[in-house]
This record gives C-alpha cells, structure tokens and sequence, in this order.
C-alpha cells in the first residue's frame, strides 16, 4: 500500500521564463501590441509623439545661448544653423536666470537668499522624515523667526521678542490651564500675547537696539522681493499655516458647539465662495481704503494672509472629508478609554484622518504654489509678473515662448517633488486595511 | 533710524490726522523718492538685467530724484498694474504715479487725482498686416479686431466703428504680449492700441514691414504723471519738473552743455533763472538753487530721454510728430519759467 504513493525527493530546476517573458520583446509585445485595437493605438499615438518631438526638439536645440537681445538671436540662429531655421533664444534666460530667481534682491546679499532656502530645507526634514532626530523639530520651531530676519533684514531682536513672548504665552496657557480650566488658560495667554505685540515688541527693541547692541543686518524692503524668492516664500508661508488653520476648521465645523461650529461654516463657506484673485484685490487695493491714509502694511504680508486664508478652506474640507471618511467607532473608541476631546482627536481620529487625506491635501499644496503667480495681477513682480517686465525690455521685446517655458519648468521640479513626496509618505503610512 | 520710523509709522496709523503731511519732507526724511510705474511697458518702464528701472516714464521719476537731492538714483521704484495704480497712489504707497496714465476729466476729478501736465501725446490707432492692402481704418468693415479688455481703448474702439456705420468682430486679449502672439499668428486682422504700443509692436516683428500703421488716430491720449489731492507744493514741484524738462530743450540745455551754461550767466534770462545763476525761484517751491542744473547734467532735457528710449534710433522708432516742441509745430509747451 505505501509503495503505491509517490512522492519526488529532489527539487527540479527551474526553467527558464518563455521568451517571451521577461524581454523587451515580451514586454512590447505584451503592453502595446497585444491585439489589433491596442496596435492601431500604439502606431497612431507613436506618430503623433515623433510629431510633436520633430516639431519641438529643432526648437528647443537650434537655440541661441549667447545673443544679447531678440534681435540678435534671429540673426544668430540662421547663420549658424541654416537658412529658415526658427530656434529658442534661450540667451534672455542666460541674461535673466538670476533676476527671475531672486526679483531685485541686492545681489551681494543673495546669500541670504539661498541660507534661508537651505535653513527651509533643514526646518522641514525631521516634519517631513520621522526617523530623523527629534531635537531638530526645536529648529523648525524657530525657523520662521529666522527665515524673517534673514529675508528681510533688520535687527534680530523683533523676531525674537515676537518668539519669546509666543512661548511665555504658551507655558502661561499651560499653566492656568492645569490650575484653573482651559477656558482661563486660552483667554489669559491670548490677552498676554496680544498685549505684547502691541505694546512690548516695538518699544523694547527700540530700546535693547538703541542701548544694548542693534545686531542687525542689511534691510530689503519688500519692493525687491520677485521671481521665484517670492513664490516660495508665498507659498512655504501659505503651506505651513495653512495645515494647522485647516485642522482646527475641520475640527470646529464638525463641533457640537454651536457658535464655534456657525463661525467655521460661515468662515470655509465665505472663504470657498468667493475666487483668489479677489481676496487679493482685496488684499492690495481694498485694505487701501479701510486703513487710514499713509498706513504701511506690508504688501507682501497682506497677500501671504489671504493666500494662507484662501488655503486654509481648502484645507478644512479636505480634512473633514478625512475626518468623515473614519468609522463612528474609532471616536467612541477614543471616548470609550477614557481620552479627552483634544487627546482623542490627536492620539486617534487626527493621525487616521490625516492619513486618509494625504492626496487631497497635498493636491491643495501643489494648487496653492501654483496659484501664487497669480499675485502679477496686482503688480508683484513673481516669475510671471517678471516675464512680463523682461519682455518689456526693449532688446527681448517680443520673447514669449522661452521665458514661460522657463518658468514652467521651475515650477514642475517644485509640485513634482511634492507629488513625490506624498506617494512616499502613502506608502510608508500604509497599514493594509484594505 | 529705521525703528524710528516703524515706531512713527505705526504712531501715525492711530493719528490719523497726519494723512495730510508734506510730500517733500516725508521724501526728504526717507531720504529717496517713492514712484509708481508700469510692470512693465517697452520704451516707458522696465528693469534691465541688473534690477535697474529705465525708460521714458522711469527718466522723469529720475529727473524728479535729480531735482529733489541731486541724485537720480534715490528713488525707488514700484511697479503697478492697471488694476491697482489709483489706489496705491491714493493709499500713500508712492509719492508719485509715473504709469502711462491718460489724463481723463473723471479721473482727475472723481479720482481726487492731480495731472501734472502731458509727457507724451498718444492716441490709438490701428495696425494690419501690409498684404491685406489697407491703407486707411475707414476700410476695416467686418475685420477681426484684437483689442485689449477694460481699456478705453475698447470703448474707443466701438465709438469709431458705430460712428463710421461699421461692424467689426473683437477678438479680446489680456495684455499687450498676448496681442502681440494672436496678432502674428493671425489671429485677427487689426490691432488697436495706443500708437506707442503698436510701435513696439511692430519692432517685436520678426520682419516690421509685414505690419503697417494705419494714418487714422480715433482718441486722445494724453499721458502724464499725477500725484494724490491734498498737497500742492509737492503738485508744484512735480509740474515744474516737467515744465523744466521741456524748457531745457526749447533753450537748447543738454545733458552735456548745462554745467557749463550754469557756471555763469547767459545773455538769456530763463535760462539764468531756470539753472538759478539768476533770481531765487527755486526757494519759492522749496527745491536746491541749482536743482534744474542736476537734473538736466543727469538726466537730459525733454528731447534727450525721448530720443534715448523710444526715438526713432530706438528699436521702437517713433517720430517726435504731435510730442515734437511747439517751436517745431508739435504740442509740447511749458509755460514761462519767472
């Protein structure tokens, strides 16, 4: 009886793949030429990819990089390629690369620039990267305080008391809050900050720079701001606050509290209801006439707050579509151990819904970057707005093409990186629930 | 120094009541002059590759600079668009608006605003490609006409047509870049802008004589620089700027020739007066004595920095015609300076 089984002792080979596995061929074979439709497919958008590449790449290559004006470059390029020959005249870039990078920032300090870009960097690599060091978190804390100073000039001690007395605030809020309530803490920490805004920070940097030691470096006003400087500081500004901003909204909207949840609704739904582009004519020339004559507000303040309002309505739906998106149990849960409402939110439903959200929210980072280059409207000169003033010269008066295509690519390596980045995070934060 | 003024600005945003200060002694505590100009207008106002302003509207900010401190180069520029160029004037953001503005009766009155005078004499007219064989706007029944929204120049350009009992097809554009791209590709018949913007139009061509300008002129545009209501004296001075500018080419002051002709007096007594070799005229506005001297030595006369930006040896070429002096049968005039 046991003789009558069968059972194989050694391992067999393995075989070799078909052929047509695993190759080229194959592959081919496999995803473009797998039936007559997907071949008709293949050969008809493979054609109309070579046209457009023998269209393009002539243009893009038979270029000129060393004329000084348009003029020139059409001179240039039909000496030196032939007769008829209509190439880019990427020279304007050559000549305007750094003007289209850092506006009308003094060029001796363009250091600064950069420093803060790198600081940026470094600010948001443990946010962005969990397995970094904790302690730098301290550093992206600080960051924006610095990133000011070094932008804009002055004397360090306005970002600095403007930092201390955020923190002295905060303990006090901590503070009062264990001792006597969360509502005392908010008010007290609250009235304090607002108090030293208005009456400390100005009068004792006064003093500390006129008595003790300005340490200050070169002022920039923010007429020279332009060009992509700009668009990161408008948009890193807008996508940093506008995250935080959003949360709360989201939170508040889906409150039981009547009047923080009517302020939310009314707030997103104002804010959604109405486009950019008038929140920033608000923003440069409404603001003009509530403000009483010869006030300086800060232009490029006044358009980071709207862009960051804008944002932040965006952001609040996003998140309470997150927040929707998360079985009723995982908040009775948070209820049921005993948490309170601000533990649960962070420790359970937050980490969950953020998660969820990801795309959404990164879609509404890479839409708001991209919309700060609608501030040349109201006449900062962004990449675009500086296009414009580029072919306003008259030796690249009449040059379209080059510049926006420059900028174009900028802009692609930026929302491309995000993009990156966020399917990263998807996959690192997946936990396989379905 | 620079705290001081934070703490002063923000004083003043709580003492509303010093709105209404002297231009010139905030120009000269802040020690440049503030200007509006274009984002960016061929032969008006641009930056070159350094950040530098320059052009026709730049040079009279300059001139302005020049006559306040001796200096052209204190003066800061900021660049506004058509949207918001009233506003920010009247906001206080600039001292003054040098923006290619026409000088219309609503803005002026409505606007609370104060023209100081015409730079430049404009007027919009048509621009076609040669091959279609047009010679004169009165034969444009029925083309495709591009033209830029939210101008007057739209208005104008519908006036013209109803007036003359034709019809025509707009095809609406953005900005003057925009046109230039629909109207090459052919995208409408003719063009209709200012005839400085279809000047340099034309010069953006890959051949210009593909384009011909029609002879037609079918509006006023007279140009000009315009401060806010409420302070004359800085108005003053900003006139006399200009008037300066066109006396210095009527007496033949040139960038070259004025600190010679300042040294000592001349047998022409304007001249000795403008320069201040003659007279104190220029305590009566509150300037330097010898403020036309550095500002005709650095910047030119009026002639000059026409010539210099959009003349006829500029890639934009155009004549003095109407901007010509009144000597030569043109309309720029300044009255005496006494």
């Amino acid at each position: 009886m046991s003789d009558s089984s069968f059972v194989r002792t050694e391992m067999l080979k393995s075989e070799a793949p078909p052929t047509m596995e695993g190759s080229v061929l194959g592959w081919i074979r496999n995803n473009l030429f797998s039936g007559p439709w997907n071949s008709l497919l293949t050969i008809v958008f493979g054609l109309l990819i070579v046209y457009v590449l023998a269209e393009m790449l002539p243009w893009v290559f038979l270029s000129s990089w060393t004329a000084t004006s348009l003029r020139e470059c059409r001179e240039i390029i039909p000496l030196t390629y032939g007769e008829g020959t209509t190439g880019a005249c990427w020279a304007v870039i050559r000549e305007r690369y750094l003007q289209l990078f850092y506006g009308f920032y003094p060029r001796e300090l363009y250091w600064r620039v950069n420093l803060t870009f790198v600081l940026m960097l470094v600010a948001l690599a443990p946010i962005l990267f969990p397995n970094l060091p904790r302690q730098l978190l301290y550093f992206s804390g600080v960051y924006p305080f610095l990133g000011y100073w070094l932008l804009w000039g002055g004397t360090i001690w306005t970002p600095t008391l403007t930092l201390a007395g955020l923190i002295v605030g905060y303990l006090l809020f901590n503070f009062l809050s264990e001792k006597r309530g969360l509502l005392i803490g908010v008010i007290v920490g609250t009235l304090l900050i607002i108090f030293w805004f208005l009456f400390g920070v100005i009068p004792i940097t006064v003093f500390l720079s006129e008595n003790v030691t300005p340490l200050a470096i070169e002022i920039v006003e923010s007429e020279q701001f332009g060009g992509f400087t700009l668009s990161v500081i408008i948009g890193a500004t807008g996508i940093a606050a506008s995250l935080p901003i959003g949360i709360l909204l989201a939170l508040g909207r889906k409150s039981d509290l009547l009047i923080v949840k009517s302020l939310c609704v009314g707030f997103i739904e104002f804010i959604r209801g109405v486009p950019l582009i008038t929140l920033l004519f608000v923003a440069s020339t409404l603001l003009n006439y509530f403000l009483p004559p010869g006030t300086n507000f800060d232009i490029i303040l006044r358009v980071v707050i709207m862009v960051t309002l804008f944002a932040s309505a965006y952001m609040a739906e996003v998140i309470r579509g997150g927040l929707a998106a998360l079985p009723k149990g995982q908040y009775e849960a948070g209820d049921a151990l005993g948490l309170d409402y601000w533990k649960s939110m962070r420790l359970i439903v937050l980490p969950q819904a953020l998660k969820i959200s990801i795309p959404g929210i990164v879609s509404t980072f890479i839409g708001l970057f991209k919309d700060t280059t609608l501030v040349s409207i109201i006449g900062l000169l962004d990449p675009i707005g500086l296009s414009k003033a580029i072919r306003s010269d008259t030796a690249w008066n009449g040059i379209v093409w080059e510049l926006y295509a420059f900028v174009a690519a900028v802009f692609f390596i930026f929302c491309f990186a995000m993009s990156r980045y966020s399917i990263y995070l998807e996959k690192k934060l997946e936990t396989g629930h379905r | 120094m620079k705290i001081r003024f934070l703490v002063a600005a923000i004083a003043a945003v709580f003492v509303t009541g010093s709105a209404y200060s002297a231009t010139l002694d905030d120009v000269m505590a802040r020690g440049n002059l503030e200007c509006g100009v274009s984002t960016g207008l061929v032969g008006f106002a641009s930056p070159d590759a350094e950040g530098e302003w320059e052009g026709f509207d730049v040079d009279y900010c300059r001139a302005l600079a020049a006559a306040i401190f001796g200096d052209s180069q204190a003066v800061e520029f900021t660049p506004v668009s058509t949207k918001n160029r009233f506003t920010a004037l009247a906001a206080g953001e600039f001292d003054i608006l040098a923006r290619n503005t026409t000088w219309t009766f609503s803005r002026d009155t409505d606007l609370k605003q104060t023209f100081l005078g015409v730079n430049f004499y404009d007027g919009q007219g048509f621009m076609v490609r040669a091959d279609l064989g047009v010679s004169s706007a009165s034969e444009l029944d029925g083309a495709s006409v591009c033209i830029q929204t939210g101008t007057t120049t739209e208005l104008n350009l519908a006036d013209f047509f109803r007036v003359n009992g034709m019809s025509y097809e707009p095809v609406p554009i953005e900005d003057n870049a925009e046109a230039k791209e629909q109207f090459f590709a052919q995208a409408c018949d003719a063009y209709t802008t200012d005839r400085s913007g279809l000047a340099s139009t034309r010069a953006a061509a890959e051949n210009p004589d593909d384009y011909v300008v029609l002879p037609e002129v079918i509006s006023k545009e007279p140009l000009g620089p315009l401060v806010r209501h409420g302070d004359d004296q800085w108005a003053d001075i900003g006139r006399w700027v200009l008037n300066a500018l066109i006396i210095a080419e009527e007496k033949g002051l040139t960038s070259a020739n004025v600190r010679e002709m300042a040294s000592a007096p001349t047998n022409d007594p304007e001249i000795n007066r403008l320069l201040g070799t003659e007279g104190a005229y220029a305590d009566m506005v509150g300037l330097p004595n010898d403020w036309a001297v550095h500002m005709i030595e650095q910047v030119g006369n009026y002639g000059e920095i026409f010539d210099r930006h959009i003349g006829v040896d500029t890639p934009i070429g155009l004549t003095r015609g109407v901007n010509d002096l009144w000597t030569n049968g043109g309309l720029i005039y300044a009255p005496p300076y006494r």
